[in-house]
């Protein structure tokens, strides 16, 4: 298709697809008291999706099928495709209309508190995925969004969040359809496979493959629970009742048009695909008619309305189902009718179920009565749109109840369900009439209500205003079908069968046959039914006799219950621990026994080693270094700050070491790093409790043997490591990326200090993330400290700040402090030094960064908080941000100059004073490191030091508490 | 050298495994920075030990890879070394908070007979 008008076309279906969740994405920008934007701004873009529909009817009309392919990853197939024919067209349009007289309705029903853009947006969304369904030309794409429809569903089911109802009907309805999509999408995945192709219009011309396969059973089991589930078909029907703790307005969308009409329109979408066989017509027709019966049955039975409009709901999806399930082109025909006929007259009478809980306060039918004498025009729209839901002639329910008694008396395979349909169809329509009758009758009729919780009156106009269109279309279309939806329902059953469909005239008058007599009989037993039992019913049970008890919602809940609490926690409970030295405890040992295992007889030296000649230096450093480190794992119970001091030394020793293999840039890092931890743990050092040495336990047989156990396992990991430390340094050195490195360094990466290249050239990316993490940390120390309250025996003062010995230490580390004071101008410049020679030269971001930051902190030791922060302002999350950015920005620049993601560029450059200078785009890299290992440093240190602020601040106020309590004693009390 | 270096491995980690097997968080907390003493001088020590070497190029001509210490390891452990000490900050946190939330500094929260 080249011509323009098809390129036109094409524009408004991409349009089209993509209006509703361009106008959610508007509404998210509205602030929550722009409730009339809100509806105005959801209103046009409903407006606009049916301007842009009427646009495709004439190409629709003469039965084109307008598509839309983008290549999204055609190497693996997937493209996004939309697609339209007549039934996709009648059923968009469909929803549009529906959507757009919600979204008047809830204008006025939804109350200023209820944050209406959110709720105006998640409906926007919610019609966006209900259309991509529709639209989708690609099966992966079509579950995309029908998994879209059931989280926007929940979102919108548990709009009013505060019920403890709403939280669980949204849930449920979120766990059964959410799994049934989850089958859906293994079904489609197997169809695509089958059928060779993931696009709607390869599939649809594969049935007859597909209906071979061997996988065909699988197939249809896991399709038919997708759509099951979201069509509320029995057994999974339970959620829709439950659903209807969402505003109504939502209930009028979601049960009419959308969502649970979503299964029917796959149902019956796919019947060419799956349908005909004897399988589907079992499976399909079986459900559906048992659904259309027990919804019918218990609806009668329900005293609250939106329970009797939701059990009618599933009948009527119930009576859809069968006929999708009976499949030929007349019943395929009734189906597409009755989708359109239900959602007009069910929207309508769940906007009146609305309106009546908006005027009085109460939605249960026992309560109610007399209500026409208050609200006659609301009354009479009720009557019609209950006379459409029972199939009374000249409305439109009866059109299409009508199609399908006809279809159900006509003969198709002659099994023994077929043979049956006409008998369940009449028993279900019975009901359905008594069930009309109980809303119409305990609603509108009889003495007028007393004490309800509001004075009924007439609802303002415009909320009556789209239920009196609805009402409208159901008695046009009653009246005149050939004239109003004739043309579409046979344009959209083309869609579905193909071209060569006979034209099939949708009439009110068919002489009198065996459908107009089973209609008659069923309302001769639905009103004998309603008169003989209506008393009964009004003080019976919320549900039939004996069935109520019956409910697949207990069951479900049972089921979760156990399988997503007790079960779990008691496996938690066998399996786990909340202790963390058994899981410590066992890495040690899982990690040992893999290694232990995976050497088990393949352990060898080198056949020479490669030998260092020994230095006594070396040997007596870490004779040092080793016995620093068991005296800090002894003492580091009792004795923290030896054990600390220790702690530091085994680091010095380690530092030593990187140093006298060749790698300064580690020394370098290892010392000034070590200088912060030291820090940090001598800060954290003052909020821990003070230790006692004669704990009795301690000394008794248990906690020795777990010592001992303890030692065993640390001395044999230990020797471990050792072991294979030596195994692997004694082994020659083979040629390794790292030779590519040097010799690549200074030629494409501009620097001679190979490890500072890699670190912002070769694998700047690496960095890039490892920055990040530790940007994260930074924060995440912050977050956690701002709620932190020290224990209460730690808030005292410490002894030197306290009593006589304050006093005598005012000039407490005077030298000292003043030294350090002064060496901050001097640090900033190490830090530079640090900084500008990493690229040649050991030193680099990391190291210049941690330089700066102990500049930061040695003022803090020097002197206090206060005085620091009256003099200096530290901001170091504008230091992280802005280094993350620099990061990214020098990254990102790359792509300026059509190079991959942080590709680096390098050459000298002379600086005044300074001199030449290498200067790559990767010393802007290592800026960003800088600034963000400076910022995310003084963050972490300056939040513990706030610490001592915040037991400050609670010592004072404890003091002022128990001067006031004192000051309240001493006051005499006069009366 | 070689035997040294990696005794001093073995004894920093089983000095600093026992101890992340005690009790009380600080013990933890010093053990996990003896561990990642050892740990990055075993990643260095992959990369076997060349004293007097450093990876610093001159600038232009060939470059023998076989005269430098091996380049790789030493940028692992260098990026290591900052996300230890990132991870022992954090630990360091969380030691403060759970001191200040339950009244004790026993890993677990609670004082409990495992001493």
């Amino acid at each position: 298709m080249d011509n323009p008008a098809a390129m036109v076309e094409q524009n408004l279906l991409l349009l089209l697809a993509l209006a509703p969740f361009a106008g959610a994405l508007l509404l998210t920008t509205l602030p929550r008291q722009a409730e009339r934007r809100a509806a105005l701004f959801s209103g046009l873009t409903m407006l606009a999706s049916l301007g842009l529909l009427a646009g495709m009817a004439k190409s629709i009309a003469s039965d084109n099928v307008l598509t839309v392919d983008i290549d999204w990853i055609p190497t693996l197939g997937l493209s996004l495709s939309l697609r339209v024919d007549g039934f996709v067209w009648l059923f968009a349009t469909l929803v549009m209309i529906i959507g757009l007289l919600i979204v008047v309705y809830a204008g006025f029903y939804m109350k200023g508190k209820d944050r209406l853009p959110r709720f105006f947006g998640l409906l926007l969304t919610f019609t966006g995925a209900m259309q991509g369904i529709l639209l989708s030309g690609n099966l992966i794409m079509l579950v995309v969004f029908w998994e879209l429809t059931s989280l926007m569903s929940f979102l919108l089911i548990g709009f009013w969040h505060g019920s403890a109802a709403a939280r669980d009907g949204a849930r449920t309805a979120l766990v059964l359809t959410a799994s049934g999509g989850v089958c859906l999408l293994f079904a489609m995945l197997l169809i695509g496979q089958v059928a060779g192709s993931y696009q709607l219009d390869e599939v649809l011309k594969a049935g007859p493959e597909i209906q071979a396969h061997p996988y065909y059973g699988i197939i249809l089991a896991l399709f038919l629970i997708g759509a099951f589930t979201k069509s509320a078909q029995v057994p999974f029907h339970f959620w829709l009742p439950g659903a209807m703790a969402a505003p109504t307005p939502v209930s009028a969308f979601l049960h009419s048009a959308t969502m649970v009409k979503a299964g029917i329109f796959l149902l019956v979408r796919f019947f060419p695909v799956l349908g005909g066989t004897e399988l589907w017509f079992f499976a399909v027709t079986g459900i559906g008619m048992l659904t259309m019966t027990v919804g019918a049955v218990v609806a009668l039975f329900r005293h609250d309305l939106k329970g009797l409009l939701a059990y009618s709901t599933i009948s009527h999806l119930g009576l859809i189902t069968a006929l999708a399930g009976i499949g030929s082109t007349g019943a395929i025909t009734a189906a597409i009718f009755h989708i359109c006929n239900h959602a007009v007259f069910k929207a309508s009478l769940f906007m009146v179920a609305g309106i009546i809980d908006h005027e009085t306060g109460t939605r249960d039918m026992r309560r109610l009565g007399g209500l026409f004498r208050v609200m006659p025009i609301t009354g009479s729209l009720a009557i019609v749109a209950s006379a459409a839901m029972a199939g009374v002639p000249l409305l439109n329910g009866f059109l299409s109840k009508e199609l399908f008694l006809a279809e159900t008396v006509a003969w198709h395979n002659g099994t023994w369900l077929d043979d049956s349909l006409p008998y369940i169809a009449v028993v279900a329509s019975a009901f359905s009439v008594a069930y009309s009758l109980r809303f119409v009758m305990s609603v509108f009729f009889g003495p007028l209500a007393k004490d309800l919780p509001k004075s009924p009156h007439e609802p303002a106009a415009w909320m009556r205003r789209p239920v009196e269109l609805l009402v409208l279309i159901c008695v046009l279309v009653g009246i005149l079908p050939a004239l109003t939806l004739g043309p579409s329902i046979n344009a959209a059953a083309r869609a579905v069968f193909g071209d060569d469909l006979p034209y099939y005239d949708i009439a009110i008058w068919h002489g009198i046959n065996a459908p107009l007599l089973l209609s008659l009989v069923a309302f001769g037993v639905g009103i004998l039914l309603y008169t003989t039992m209506a008393r009964g019913i009004a003080a019976g049970p919320e549900g039939p006799p004996l069935l109520h008890r019956l409910r697949g919602q207990k069951l479900y809940d049972q089921v979760m219950l156990r399988g997503t609490w007790i079960w779990p926690r008691r496996a938690l409970g066998w399996l786990s621990t909340d202790s963390l030295q058994p899981q410590l405890r066992l890495v040690v040992l899982v990690a040992f026994i893999v290694a232990f295992g995976s050497l088990w007889r393949n352990f060898h030296l080198a056949e020479t080693l490669r030998q260092t000649a020994p230095s006594p230096g070396f040997a007596l450093m870490w004779l040092v270094g080793g016995a620093c480190a068991i005296g800090a794992a002894w003492q580091a119970k009792y004795h923290r700050f030896a054990a600390l001091v220790m702690l530091g030394g085994a680091g010095v020793v380690t530092c030593l070491t990187f140093a006298w293999f060749s790698a300064p840039d580690l020394a370098v890092t290892q010392l000034l790093v070590e200088i912060i931890t030291t820090t940090l743990l001598l800060l954290g050092l003052r909020w821990l409790p003070n230790r006692r040495e004669e704990i009795l336990r301690d000394t008794l047989m248990p906690a020795r043997v777990r010592r001992g156990r303890d030692l065993f396992i640390a001395i044999c990991s230990g020797m471990g490591i050792t072991a294979i430390a030596y195994a692997i340094m004694t082994r020659p050195r083979i040629p390794n990326v790292g030779d590519w490195f040097l010799a690549n360094a200074y030629h494409s990466g501009g620097g001679t200090n190979v490890v500072n290249v890699i670190l912002v050239d070769f694998r700047a990316f690496d960095t890039f993330g490892e920055i990040t993490v530790l940007a994260i940390v930074g924060l995440t120390v912050y977050a956690l400290l701002r709620r932190f309250r020290p224990a209460s025996e730690s808030i005292d003062a410490p002894e030197q700040q306290s009593g006589n010995i304050a006093n005598r230490l005012d000039d407490y580390l005077f030298v000292p402090s003043t030294i350090m004071i002064w060496m901050f101008p001097i640090l900033i410049v190490v830090s530079a030094y640090f900084f500008f020679r990493g690229h040649d030269l050991p030193g680099g971001g990391f190291a210049a960064g941690v330089t700066m930051a102990i500049a930061f902190l040695l003022q803090y030791l020097a002197t206090n908080v206060k005085w620091v922060e009256a003099r200096l302002t530290v901001l170091p999350i504008h230091w992280m941000g802005i280094g993350l950015l620099i990061a990214v920005g020098t990254g990102i620049g790359s792509w300026i100059f059509g190079f991959p993601f942080m590709t680096a560029h390098a050459r000298y450059v002379t600086l005044p004073l300074i001199g030449d200078v290498p200067f790559a785009t990767a010393l802007i890299f290592d800026l960003g490191v800088f600034a963000l290992v400076v910022g995310a440093t003084v963050l972490m240190l300056i939040a513990i030091a706030h610490q001592s602020l915040r037991a400050a601040r609670m010592r004072e106020q404890e003091e002022e508490a128990s001067k006031e309590a004192n000051k309240k004693k001493e006051t005499p009390v006069w009366n | 050298m070689e035997l040294i270096l990696s005794g001093a491995i073995g004894v920093l980690a089983a000095s600093g495994i026992w101890l992340i097997l005690r009790p009380r968080s600080f013990q933890v907390i010093v053990g996990l920075c003896l561990l990642s003493y050892a740990v990055n001088l075993f990643i260095f020590s992959m990369g076997r030990l060349t004293p007097g070497a450093p990876p610093i190029m001159p600038k232009g001509g060939f470059v023998d890879p076989t005269l430098y210490a091996d380049p790789v390891p030493q940028a692992l452990v260098l990026t290591a070394i900052v996300i230890s000490f990132a991870t022992t900050a954090l630990f360091l946190v969380v030691l403060i908070g759970l001191r200040g939330l339950t009244g004790t500094d026993h890993v677990n929260g609670k004082e409990k007979s495992e001493a």
